[in-house]
């Protein structure tokens, strides 16, 4: 210290403790001021940054929609085939099923002429009619539907696995594709799935609640059961299915939010 | 906060009869936010990373700089801290002495990690009941875990109103050490003692002692 106030011309007077004071205060409150400037300015940054463009997802702010998408990756590796939903005992299942939206199912339409459409990667369209679904193994589940709203209801529902609606059908090449897609007759309503979710032992073609055919707003005759996503992936009366190695559209996803929605 | 401006699914029902509705109309219009579950959800699941780290940052800091000592409550902070509550409120002259926090201080900062970690694992199970099925069920189920979850971001509400109040009560030069991390004191040791106790920090004691 003494050699640098030497070197100086006019030597430095030691500061006062005031002066010592009042130099840390000013370094801490000036420290304290620009990152509280760089938090808030990264904030409004965030919030008033532009929209994603619209494509298979729109409706996000560009940055939080990518935040997503790496979320969505971080959270796939922990996802696997032998983590099940819980189950519940019939007696608990809701009988006032609750029910949020027609969308996509509301259309008039002669249930005699519903068929299931298949399309698979190869080009290839397959037709199937609800007996020839109702003929294969059926798998009752009882657990709890949960929406991205808050609510969740202990449901019963009753179909076939879409596993092995892909053994029975000899659709098993299909599933080395990414994704699924499914649509309502009326294409009012879709849904993407990423292919690991869809193939979950758990993932239905439902065709009963309540042990009773499934009634007309639930998704008359086939819907889609899929406990590991958000009640929005859980397609109500099912029209067609894709696969596919492209993210298929998805009703919600354009809406702002999230593509993957998994529980 | 974002993700509970979706609906009315936040409400306190009891035999059909709804008595609290956490968000009632009256709240959306005000605050001009009607229906941003979507943008809600988003901020969300960018934001928990960014709490998470920084509850992990935080928690490792206290560990390695030993600064936990300061903060952990010992066996007599319980007993303490209703004293120095009672001394908040005007009804007891003296406050108990203290180090670096006071009683009351030492449980609020612990509580407010263990509320964190609350908040992390029950975050977890509802966000992914399914693959992390082991902590809903510790967490009493996916409903159960939700009115938690709920409930502690209540508890950060009623912690962030007390504390900015605190900090205002008890004046410039204790807000002055939080930001600088240390603090002046012009008189006698005393002080300590007196009702200056809400002090926060005071790393260094930079005084008329130098």
């Amino acid at each position: 210290m003494k050699k640098l106030v030497q070197k100086n011309k006019k030597p430095k007077k030691e500061l006062t403790i005031d002066q010592k004071i009042n130099r840390r205060n000013f370094i801490s409150f000036t420290t304290f001021a620009v990152l509280g400037g760089v938090a808030f300015g990264g904030w409004r940054w965030l919030y008033k940054s532009p929209l994603e463009t619209p494509g298979i997802t729109a409706g996000t702010r560009a940055p939080l929609r990518r935040a997503l998408n790496k979320t969505e990756l971080a959270f796939r590796r922990i996802f696997s085939n032998n983590n099940l939903v819980k189950t519940y005992p019939k007696s608990m299942a809701a009988k006032n099923v609750r029910h949020n939206t027609d969308i996509g199912s509301d259309s008039k339409m002669d249930m005699t002429s519903w068929r299931l459409n298949v399309n698979k990667s190869t080009g290839e369209k397959l037709q199937f009619t609800i007996d020839q679904i109702k003929s294969l193994p059926k798998t009752e589940l009882v657990f709890s539907f949960k929406c991205v709203e808050g609510w969740d209801q202990i449901q019963y529902w009753g179909g076939v696995k879409f596993i092995d609606f892909i053994n029975h059908f000899g659709l098993q090449d299909q599933t080395q594709l990414g994704y699924v897609g499914m649509e309502t007759p009326d294409k009012g309503y879709y849904v993407g799935l990423d292919m690991p979710s869809a193939i979950h032992p758990q993932t239905l073609l439902a065709y009963e609640l309540n042990a009773e055919p499934i009634p007309f707003k639930h998704g008359q005759p086939l819907r889609l059961i899929i406990p590991v996503k958000y009640g929005i992936k859980n397609l109500k009366r099912i029209g067609t299915i894709t696969f596919s190695n492209q993210r298929p559209r998805d009703y919600w996803a354009e809406e702002g939010y999230d593509y993957y929605s998994g529980l | 906060m974002l993700i509970y401006w979706a609906n009315d699914e936040y409400k306190i029902t009891i035999f059909g009869h709804t008595f609290v509705r956490f968000f009632p109309d009256w709240y959306y219009n005000l605050l001009h936010i009607p229906q941003r579950l979507a943008e809600g959800m988003a901020w969300h699941f960018l934001f928990m990373w960014f709490f998470t780290l920084n509850g992990i940052f935080y928690i490792l800091y206290t560990l390695i700089s030993g600064e936990w000592r300061e903060l952990v409550p010992q066996k007599k902070s319980f007993k303490e801290a209703f004293l120095v509550l009672l001394h908040d409120l005007h009804i007891r002259k003296m406050a108990p002495p203290q180090n670096k926090y006071n009683a009351a201080q030492r449980i609020a900062y612990t509580a407010i990690i263990i509320m964190g970690i609350g908040s992390v694992v029950t975050g977890l199970a509802i966000y992914k009941p399914v693959q992390f099925y082991y902590l809903t069920w510790i967490c009493g189920g996916y409903h159960f875990a939700r009115i938690i979850h709920f409930a502690l971001t209540l508890g950060y509400l009623f912690f962030f109103v007390i504390h900015i109040v605190q900090v205002i009560l008890a004046g410039w030069n204790n807000f002055r050490s939080v930001i600088s991390g240390f603090e002046v004191i012009n008189e006698q040791p005393k002080m300590v003692t007196q009702p200056v106790v809400e002090i926060k920090d005071e790393d260094e004691k930079a005084g008329p002692k130098e």
